[in-house]
């Protein structure tokens, strides 16, 4: 078998000595591969992706990132810059036009020349259906046009790997498709994927594997179908009784 | 960068101005320029139409308004890298740099300033000197202190330890999921400070940094203990010579009052500048 893009071993953390965010988790994820992680809030569904491009600092463990262990200060970078992130809050520059959004990191990190980096940048707002809010500033879209541009700007950095962090939590009902139909365009052309979501919807639709986690680690996991409809776990049961109505 | 919205509202302040939007008087003069105006006015009114004592106290002091000028200026250009600087220590993951950069405000924001203004130009070269003098080096055991040169160089050193304060407010306002998003697109802690941290956290501290401003201003007056000959240690010369103390204060606080008020007006101007475009 293929060796995993991303190789999860035995990660603990705690963020002091009540709170133990993730006790013992296990995971490998394939190149191509769309996991899409569920589970309570405090279940440390968020924790465990944010340790994958090490915004937060693990206490114990290995994760192996595209054959690269996250332990050095420079490695950090060279995954980070392989690992791109959608977050729930979008995130987005707001004193830089979308385009500028899209543009620095490219600019900065990769070293691009100006021309290239807009280029890249129009192609890609394009991509996600927006290229006509390209010199306006974040502040003047809508939730699910700006979560859209945070999506190109990650994509700009020509990530192996994209991390959404519940992507569409803080959307209004009626703009979380939109975001969802880039997100599955984007599963469909083989990017690998790692959604904490709670979108039952589009796991089906796009995810390889869906997996629940609770109390810090992995109760279940297992292809979506199997996992929503017939999961043999009881907290798996109980939480998508609560989950899908 | 471009803005092809630029007169579009978006912001609710501009709700409270009836005043049609479109025409530029309405937009960059505020009511309070009359006051600024007024107090304007009735100094050119004594100069002119009371030329005696008057336009004589401007005459004598007119240098001094200019040493106050170039005191205030250079001292704010200089504390606001300082400023930076001990900032970006006090929030630096290096517990020395750390210490040191919350040592150095504590110790400086203790002291009046004038305290250290007449420390940098009576005690520090003397250190200076005494130094040269043990190592055996002339051009140490020689050195005089310029007045002007220490004068900027305290107010400096002191103000960079409030605007530090300033600036680390300011940093700390900005979400933290703006120095997220710049680390997961692989920028290092210092590029996401430069491109993205920065050019906000200095829209937010705008209004705080102008009013550091008109402080130095009145302030710059301290250093005619330290023999710059600035307006108020003109005013004094002049009052010792003419023997008219209320003229001659009355001409120097109005002038102080001009400036500051000028200054405050543009402070109001960038202040509502910035806020209409956040």
């Amino acid at each position: 078998m293929e060796q995993p893009i991303i190789h999860i071993e035995n990660i603990y953390k705690s963020f002091d000595e009540e709170t133990h965010a993730l006790r013992g988790v296990n995971l490998d994820v394939q190149r191509g591969e769309v996991v899409v992680i569920i589970g309570p809030s405090g279940s440390g569904k968020s924790t465990l992706l944010r340790c994958i491009n090490r915004l937060e600092k693990y206490d114990h463990g290995t994760i192996v990132v595209d054959g690269i262990p996250l332990t050095e200060a420079e490695n950090i970078h060279a995954v980070r810059r392989e690992v791109g992130m959608v977050f729930q809050q979008f995130n987005l520059f707001p004193h830089l036009s979308v385009l500028d959004n899209i543009i620095l990191a490219q600019r900065v990190v990769r070293h691009r020349p100006r021309k290239e980096a807009e280029e890249t940048a129009r192609a890609l707002l394009e991509k996600v259906g927006i290229s006509e809010k390209a010199d306006v500033f974040p502040i003047q879209l809508s939730g699910g046009q700006q979560q859209r541009v945070a999506i190109a700007r990650a994509l700009a950095m020509n990530p192996k790997i994209m991390l959404f962090d519940e992507p569409t939590s803080a959307l209004d009902p009626e703009m979380i498709q939109e975001v969802l139909d880039v997100m599955q365009a984007l599963a469909k052309e083989g990017m690998t994927m790692v959604v904490v979501s709670h979108e039952i919807g589009f796991a089906r639709a796009a995810a390889d594997r869906a997996i629940l986690m609770d109390g810090g680690q992995i109760i279940e996991e297992a292809a979506p179908d199997v996992l929503f409809e017939n999961p043999t776990e009881e907290r798996t049961k109980l939480f998508l009784s609560k989950v899908l109505h | 960068m471009t803005r092809p919205n630029k007169n579009q509202p978006v912001s609710l302040s501009d709700h409270f101005y009836p005043l049609p939007t479109n025409n530029w008087m309405s937009k960059n003069i505020d009511p309070w320029w009359g006051l600024f105006a007024a107090v304007a006015a009735l100094v050119l009114f004594m100069v002119f139409f009371i030329p005696d004592p008057y336009a004589q106290i401007v005459i004598f002091i007119r240098d001094g308004i200019g040493t106050t000028v170039i005191t205030t200026v250079l001292s704010f250009i200089l504390m606001l890298f300082l400023g930076l600087i001990v900032a970006l220590g006090r929030l630096s993951h290096s517990t020395v740099l750390r210490l040191m950069a919350t040592i150095f405000t504590e110790i400086v924001r203790g002291i009046p300033l004038l305290v250290q203004l007449i420390f940098w130009y009576f005690a520090f070269p003397s250190i200076v000197q005494q130094i040269g003098i043990w190592l055996g080096i002339s051009a140490f055991g020689n050195y005089l202190a310029n007045p002007l040169g220490m004068a900027i160089l305290g107010m400096t050193v002191c103000y960079s330890a409030y605007m530090s304060e300033i600036y680390r407010a300011g940093i700390q306002g900005i979400p933290k999921g703006q120095m997220e998003a710049a680390l997961s697109l692989g920028m290092n802690r210092f590029q996401a400070m430069r491109y993205v941290i920065l050019p906000q956290a200095i829209r937010l501290i705008m209004p705080p940094v102008g009013n550091e401003f008109i402080s130095l201003l009145k302030d710059s007056s301290l250093v005619s203990v330290v023999a710059v000959t600035d307006m108020t240690r003109r005013g004094r010369e002049f009052m010792s010579t003419h023997f008219i103390p209320v003229q001659t204060w009355t001409m120097i606080a109005l002038l102080y009052l001009v400036m500051t008020l000028f200054a405050a007006r543009i402070v109001a101007y960038i202040e509502r500048k910035t806020q209409n475009e956040r």
